[in-house]
């Protein structure tokens, strides 16, 4: 399974776990659930549209991605996720099926638009998510240290002249970039899965927030290389896997912070001055 | 009669039994979603409506896998679903987002298997298609019974537990000191709010399904602030919405690309959004003119100080 | 230009005529006050008397309808490398992967875009912030487990390794209980006299601030009076400043500001039917 066709597979796909391992870091650090499925679901829309119309999913999806992160930044700003916004998400996801519908090669382009696909990165296709991800990993790099204070203290981020507000957008478009990236192989409706499973799981392993972002890469790696690896000789669907691998990943976490718990529960803190006798 | 109605009505429709079993079974699930939706959108719990989509989602995938009707499958898993989620506790689960998300990612890509398998096992296809968007056409009539009873059981439900499930749903606590118990109604209306969704997954689908749960309920309590109007008007509501989906759908056969008709979930959940945002027109223009007014008082006072 | 020079030398705060409304309603009125070089100032006030907001026009992140803020002499800006800042509410998770360390350490040049490089004279800046707030027991734990009196001395530890001139604490004292709340006053009191940092400290209550205080800054119905404390803190001031009567009584060490009901000018008998403690 490394050779020929395949070769493409591995080195997109692992580009693209190195690149959800980062972001996803981010969305877990600041709670952006909502965004984390907001986005790939307009994402959706625009990959069935692109299908419709015949041009690249890969445009389709990024066109779409960023306008919903443009979305999701306007609504936050506006401060509630309310009911409008998830009527919107859905309508989204109506829409994609609208466009679908239209489309002559019905069932298996939306379940692996859904669901992902090995060969999700074509050769052609290659290309454009190398240069996604510079993108995005040189995004994570400059913005880390304005990014790590602003989703953990944003009011003193702010007072250090930080505003919340621009970090959220360039946030919201790098996991729009990310996701772009992501759905062609796990899909839409997992890429949610591959970006807060390995993180979550990460943070149980360690206190550190460097090693965490680096333990994240590493469990999404893991994840979608099983992923393939399994897939391809199976033929089971990738998004099975990755949906089922971060759950593994995630309790596999928490059984490991609970252990931890137990057997060193001051864990960080010095050892208090021994008690007089 | 029929000239006027001729352009909204493509022929043929009042005489397919299909559309008479879409409307019927669109209509009975639309009411029992108006109602238990109103419950849901006051109970702030439209998270646990995302939450039991994705979860029977995987439940309509094994039921084709099993080869038992999509709406068995929906049903059996949103009853699983209540349960899990009443033993680890709703609220609770709200607060815990990762985990609550992490469980719904491996309920999605158990869905995926079991689409899998069943494609190419029974060569059935479409099954994703009507069970994550819906085909509300494909509904057979034998089906209806089941409809009839399963909406009226999630409306009796609502209906029975009326008042403690309204005051508990403002406030648990002033439910509790008043003896109500607040653990066993909050049981109910999810056991309710579960068939509610099943009910919306056969009419567009599993992961569309929250659309008519929370749609036309947040619209009526944009229009009402009464509970009771609110519940009438979300069934009345969401009636509408399914019915002019189910007619744009059927007139659709003949709009581009011919021949194939758009989806009625796409009617649906576009409808539902017009609606909504329709709905809040009122209060924006409000708002618009109570700002202008605000501005042109301080102008003037400025002017004048 | 700088009317007000103390003679420590320039004010390093200076608000001037602040007016701030929001919606139709007036929130501070013609605030004005200084805080000179090294002064541990405590701005008093009860809960919606517009502290926060105060704070929120002296750090730019709100703008007044009127007035001016003015630090060390400049016009504040929306960076204040010369403020340090420590906001009332923060919730920081339990199970981020940040420790103390790091969030102290992010203080240096969170400002900057990219990663910080490591080198043996930040570790040790680092080592002595936490040292000077007492947080070296516990600088590996993670950030969201420590108690509220850890991570606000976390946070102090955070502002200071910046080197501002000023540090801003919105009530502080709010959520601890009354030894932690005594710790961190004499934490900030030690710090302010050895590094000559000055101390803007807003609370609600200005009793457990009053061994330390050398101004005092006291909002009510969204006007402020300011000055030593036993000049501000009398029946006539606050009276004026309340637009009633209320009563200045001093019990021991400890201050009490009364409120009669309002109306109640001060009835012959000394009406005790409803008397609310402000402060």
């Amino acid at each position: 399974m490394f050779q020929g066709f395949m070769v493409n597979a591995w080195i997109g796909a692992s580009i693209v776990a190195v690149v959800a391992g980062l972001v996803g870091f981010f969305v877990v650090l600041r709670g952006s659930a909502f965004a984390a499925h907001a986005i790939p679901n307009g994402a959706f829309a625009g990959a069935a549209g692109a299908a419709l119309v015949g041009i690249n999913t890969i445009i389709g999806l990024g066109i779409f991605a960023v306008l919903g992160a443009l979305g999701v930044a306007g609504v936050s700003r506006r401060g509630r996720h309310d009911v409008a916004t998830a009527l919107v998400l859905v309508f989204m996801l109506g829409l994609g099926a609208l466009f679908l519908s239209m489309t002559v090669e019905y069932a298996p382009e939306i379940y692996s638009l859904l669901f992902g696909e090995v060969l999700g990165i074509s050769s052609t296709e290659l290309a454009p998510t190398i240069a996604l991800a510079a993108v995005s990993v040189l995004a994570i790099v400059l913005l880390y240290r304005p990014l790590m204070l602003s989703s953990v203290l944003s009011d003193v981020a702010a007072a250090r002249g930080i505003s919340a507000f621009r970090i959220e957008l360039c946030f919201l478009l790098v996991v729009a970039l990310a996701t772009t990236m992501t759905v062609p192989v796990v899909g839409t409706l997992l890429v949610f899965s591959l970006m807060i499973g390995p993180p979550a799981a990460a943070r149980s392993f360690t206190n550190r927030p460097g090693v965490a972002l680096g333990l994240s890469v590493a469990f999404a790696l893991i994840s979608v290389w099983a992923a393939i690896a399994i897939s391809y000789k199976t033929n089971y669907p990738i998004g099975f896997f990755v949906g089922t691998i971060s759950a593994a990943q995630y309790i596999l976490g928490r059984v490991w912070a609970a252990v931890r718990q137990r057997r060193a529960p001051t864990l960080g803190r010095a050892p208090a001055a021994a008690p007089a006798s | 009669m029929n000239r006027f109605l001729s352009p909204v009505f493509a022929p043929g429709f009042f005489e397919s039994s299909t559309i008479h079993t879409a409307l019927a079974v669109g209509g009975l699930v639309a009411v029992a979603s108006g109602v238990v939706g109103v419950f849901t959108v006051l109970r702030g719990q439209s998270f646990a409506g995302h939450a039991f989509g994705d979860v029977e989602t995987t439940g309509g995938s094994g039921a084709y896998l099993v080869g038992i009707g999509p709406l068995w499958g929906f049903l059996i898993a949103g009853l699983a679903g209540a349960a899990a989620m009443e033993a680890i506790g709703v609220q609770r689960a709200r607060g815990r987002d990762l985990a609550t998300g992490i469980v719904l990612g491996a309920a999605l890509g158990l869905a995926a298997l079991f689409l899998y398998l069943s494609t190419t096992a029974s060569s059935t296809t479409g099954a994703t298609v009507t069970v994550l968007f819906g085909s509300i056409f494909a509904v057979s009539s034998s089906t209806i019974p089941l409809v009839i009873v399963l909406s009226a059981v999630s409306v009796a439900i609502i209906a029975v537990l009326y008042r403690p499930l309204l005051l508990s749903s403002v406030s648990s606590e002033l439910a509790a000191a008043r003896g109500i118990p607040v653990r066993v109604v909050g049981a109910l209306y999810l056991l309710s709010l579960a068939v509610a969704v099943a009910l919306a997954a056969i009419t567009i689908g599993a992961i569309l399904s929250t659309a008519l749960l929370i749609g036309p309920a947040a619209t009526a309590l944009r229009l009402t602030k009464s509970p009771g109007r609110a519940i009438l008007t979300a069934g009345l509501l969401g009636v509408a919405t399914t019915c002019i989906g189910i007619v744009l759908a059927y007139d659709s056969f003949h709009w581009p690309p011919a021949g194939h008709g758009w989806p009625v979930s796409f009617f649906v959940v576009a409808l539902v959004l017009f609606f909504y945002l329709l709905a809040g027109l009122p209060e924006l223009l409000r708002a618009r003119a109570a700002k202008t007014d605000h501005t042109t008082r301080r102008a003037t006072a400025e002017m004048a100080a | 230009m700088n009317g007000t020079q103390s003679a420590a030398g320039r004010e390093i705060l200076e608000v001037d005529g602040v007016w701030v409304g929001l919606g139709g309603r007036e929130i501070l009125r013609d605030v004005s006050f200084s805080v000179g070089a090294g002064e541990f100032t405590g701005l008093i006030g009860a809960n919606g008397a517009g502290k926060t907001t105060l704070f929120r026009v002296i750090l730019g992140l709100q703008s007044p309808s009127a007035g001016r803020v003015l630090v060390a002499g400049r016009p504040r800006s929306r960076r204040n490398p010369l403020i340090g800042y420590v906001p009332q509410k923060f919730l920081l998770d339990p199970d981020a992967p940040l420790r103390a360390r790091d969030l102290v350490g992010l203080g240096v040049d969170a400002h900057r875009l990219g990663f910080s490089r490591p080198s043996r004279a930040r570790t040790a800046l680092v080592e002595e912030m936490l040292e000077a707030v007492d947080a070296t027991s516990f600088a590996d734990a993670r950030v969201g487990n420590l108690s509220g009196g850890e991570q606000q001395r976390v946070l102090i530890a955070h502002a200071l390794i910046s080197q501002p001139r000023l540090l801003l604490l919105d009530e502080p004292l709010a959520n601890l209980d009354l030894a932690s709340g005594q710790e961190i006053v004499a934490l900030l009191s030690r710090i302010s006299r050895e590094q000559r940092i000055a101390v803007l400290i807003s609370a609600h209550e200005m009793n457990p601030l009053l061994p330390v205080m050398d101004r005092i800054v006291y909002m009510a119905a969204g006007r402020a009076a300011s000055g030593a404390t036993d000049q501000v803190v009398t029946t006539e001031v606050l009276s004026d400043l309340y637009g009633r009567h209320v009563d200045v009584l001093h019990l021991h060490d400890r201050v009490l500001v009364i409120a009669g009901a309002p109306g109640d000018h001060g009835s012959a008998n000394g009406a005790l039917e409803s008397i609310e403690i402000v402060s």
